[in-house]
């Protein structure tokens, strides 16, 4: 009687179980033709035939069709988190404006642009190629580079930077780097290349994996066998060896630590930090020594006006004296005061004022401005016109100013700490950075007071570029081991130390291709606090990978030792291998929120 | 010679390290590297065999996964 329910029974477990798990048994059959025994097609084929042979027709069924729900939802994560890091990076537009031969239109590939073609940039529009702006003027939403969010204003001549957004004018832009080598390009390919370094959690989980399979079934094997032989009870011991097999696939493993570092590497870029791999977020996590090339990273490294002291006229009149005798001049300095005065007067520098300049080297420019003999230099340029100077109490580069050869007073130009230089290093003290030390080849006396103010552990200062190696050198042999050192430079001249570096960072120099090449990671901003925020997205990424490593195999090899006890039963496993494989691809989603705080 | 190939159908981390180790054992690969996440394939050989080796790491490709395809343009 009970024989013909059982039949029925077992008809319709298998046909259920065909339908379910057809696909599976496919793909182990072929893999095995293929030579690969251990594939995790097989083991759930085993696995759930083994039930089905038990008896526990509802178990077989059950596993494989939770393996396929399992697998479908897994597929559908780990898509949704690479369209995520997509978006993120789609920065490069599909087309690009040309002229057409009647004054419309026409939008071509961007790859086929050429250097020297105009194209136009409608409001709202991406940037496709690099250029110049030849006519209009607009504000361009740059976050998608740098992640500030505040719209950049430009105007004719300006450069712009494929990958911006156009916000509200139409601009005219001469191509000035074909589409391969535009920024946007570039650094989609640093972005897609970062997969290829691996960070060693992740080499450690691809060689994890490798032996964790084989030992899982060899386990289940022993398991299957030994103890009936001794005890007996063979079903029993076989069930708990099936359920061995269920939990030996190393997926959440093999999925969730890239997908960590690659939502970390993904996010970051986001933000305008750009992290050339796996690895180097890894070094960046353990820093504790950072490195500041001090121009150009926590200071502007361009010469800027900081005071102006007239002893008689206005300020902007003695402002407009020495940028006028300067006119002709391009020193740094001339440029500095010429810069100056368009911000201060919004006026052009207006050099027919200008009659006659004789610049004497390392002195400083005697001209003719407006009929009167206008001297700018220094303290020996006024010596040598006889007009008595007197030094100021700022620091910095001191240009005097004398008209007819009485003095009128001196203008003070130096290297501006950036704004949140401060909060940069206050932040990074924050996050756990032991040292951070600057290094620059000004004055002693400049770069103490730059220390002081920014309260930096170390300086180094009159330096020269050389020196910068070898100090650095002396403080990667003084770091705690296992810690790692960052080198923070603007990318000029500073390639052999972005190198020799644990962790070589150039920041705004997407526009110097050999920073960019030597560095580990580009920051697109400006912005020291940059750096803090790259090791605070270092630090988390790292956290969730171990989180995701620790979760994984912990609850495996519990599971493996309740089952192994009889406690665990096939749900059990079922939910530690596809169950944990979820949790831990959830998990590593988190890399890709970052907060700014 | 290095050169990406966009892997389509890539659903399987472990697989794509099937394929990587696979691709790295052909004759004249230096390196071989499978993107789980990027579906990128990147083969770094000699210029004169890279041919052929991209068409043995096609075939190697269908062989092992014949739901995936490596597009060479």
């Amino acid at each position: 009687m009970f024989d013909i329910k059982e039949i029925a029974v077992l008809a319709i477990a298998l046909v259920v179980y065909a339908l379910v798990g057809g696909k599976i048994i496919k793909k182990a059959l072929r893999n095995i033709k293929n030579g690969q025994v251990f594939d995790e097609n097989f083991l759930m084929v085993v696995a759930s035939l083994g039930s089905l042979i038990l008896g526990e027709y509802a178990e077989g069924v059950m596993v494989m069709l939770l393996y396929r729900i399992g697998e479908y939802m897994q597929n559908r994560a780990v898509g949704k988190s690479r369209r995520a890091i997509a978006d993120l990076m789609d920065i490069r537009p599909d087309y690009a404006n040309v002229d057409g031969e009647n004054g419309e239109l026409v939008q071509v590939d961007p790859e086929d642009l050429e250097v020297g073609t105009v194209i136009t940039v409608k409001p709202g529009e991406r940037v496709p190629v690099d250029g110049i702006i030849i006519e209009g003027s607009s504000r361009l939403d740059t976050a998608a580079l740098t992640g500030e969010s505040v719209p950049r204003s430009v105007g004719e001549g300006d450069e712009i930077y494929s990958g911006v957004i156009n916000l509200n004018g139409v601009l005219r832009v001469r191509v000035t780097k074909p589409c391969s080598e535009s920024t946007a390009t570039r650094i989609l390919e640093l972005i897609e290349e970062a997969a290829d370094s691996k960070a060693s959690a992740e080499n450690f989980i691809t060689k994890f994996a490798r032996y964790y399979t084989p030992i899982v079934c060899g386990l289940a094997l022993a398991l299957a066998v030994i103890p009936p032989i001794i005890a007996g009870s063979w079903s029993v011991w076989i069930y708990r060896a099936l359920t061995f097999l269920v939990v030996s696939c190393p997926c959440a493993l093999v999925i969730s630590i890239p997908l960590g570092f690659f939502g970390g590497i993904g996010g970051a870029s986001s933000k305008g930090i750009l992290i050339k791999g796996g690895n180097y977020l890894e070094a960046l996590s353990m820093a504790d020594t950072v490195v500041f090339d001090k121009p150009g990273t926590l200071t502007k490294g361009i010469f800027s006006v900081v005071a102006v002291h007239p002893e008689h006229m206005e300020e902007e009149q003695l402002l407009e004296l020495a940028t006028l005798a300067e006119s002709f001049s391009d020193h740094p300095i001339s440029r500095s005061l010429a810069d100056e005065y368009k911000r201060v007067t919004r006026k052009k520098v207006d050099k027919a004022r200008v009659a006659s300049a004789e610049e004497f080297a390392g002195e400083g420019i005697i001209a003719i401005v407006d009929g009167k003999k206008v001297a700018a230099g220094n303290s020996k340029l006024m010596k040598r016109i006889g007009a008595e100077s007197h030094e100021c109490h700022l620091h910095g580069t001191t240009v005097h100013v004398s008209i007819d050869d009485h003095y009128e007073g001196h203008i003070i130009i130096s290297d501006v700490v950036k704004e949140d230089s401060k909060s940069a290093i206050e932040k990074l003290k924050a996050l756990g950075v032991k040292k951070t030390v600057m290094l620059t080849g000004d004055k002693a006396y400049i770069a103490s007071d730059i220390a002081a103010d920014l309260n930096l552990d170390e300086h180094h200062a009159e330096l020269m570029p050389q020196d910068k190696v070898s100090i650095v050198e002396t403080l990667l042999a003084k770091k705690a081991e296992n810690r790692t050192l960052a080198f923070v430079g603007d990318g000029i001249n500073d390639a052999p130390v972005l190198a020799r570096a644990d962790v070589g960072i150039a920041m705004g120099s997407m526009g110097s291709s050999a920073a960019v090449e030597a560095a580990d990671i580009v920051l697109m901003n400006d912005k020291p606090s940059d750096v803090a925020l790259a090791v605070k997205i270092a630090r988390k990424t790292m956290g969730i990978v171990y989180q995701n490593i620790v979760l994984s195999i912990g609850i495996k090899v519990a599971v493996l030792i309740l089952a192994a006890f009889g406690i665990a039963n096939m749900w059990l496993a079922i939910f530690a291998d596809t169950g944990v494989c979820m949790l831990a691809i959830l998990n590593s989603m988190r890399c890709l929120r970052i907060s700014d705080k | 010679m290095k050169k990406s190939f966009k892997v389509k159908g890539i659903d399987c981390a472990n697989c794509a390290a099937k394929l990587e180790a696979g691709v790295k054992k052909i004759p004249g690969v230096d390196k071989a590297i499978v993107s789980f996440m990027t579906e990128k394939l990147t083969i770094e050989a000699a210029d004169d065999k890279f041919d052929g080796i991209v068409a043995e790491a096609v075939a190697l490709c269908k062989k092992l996964e014949p739901d995936w395809e490596i597009v060479v343009k």
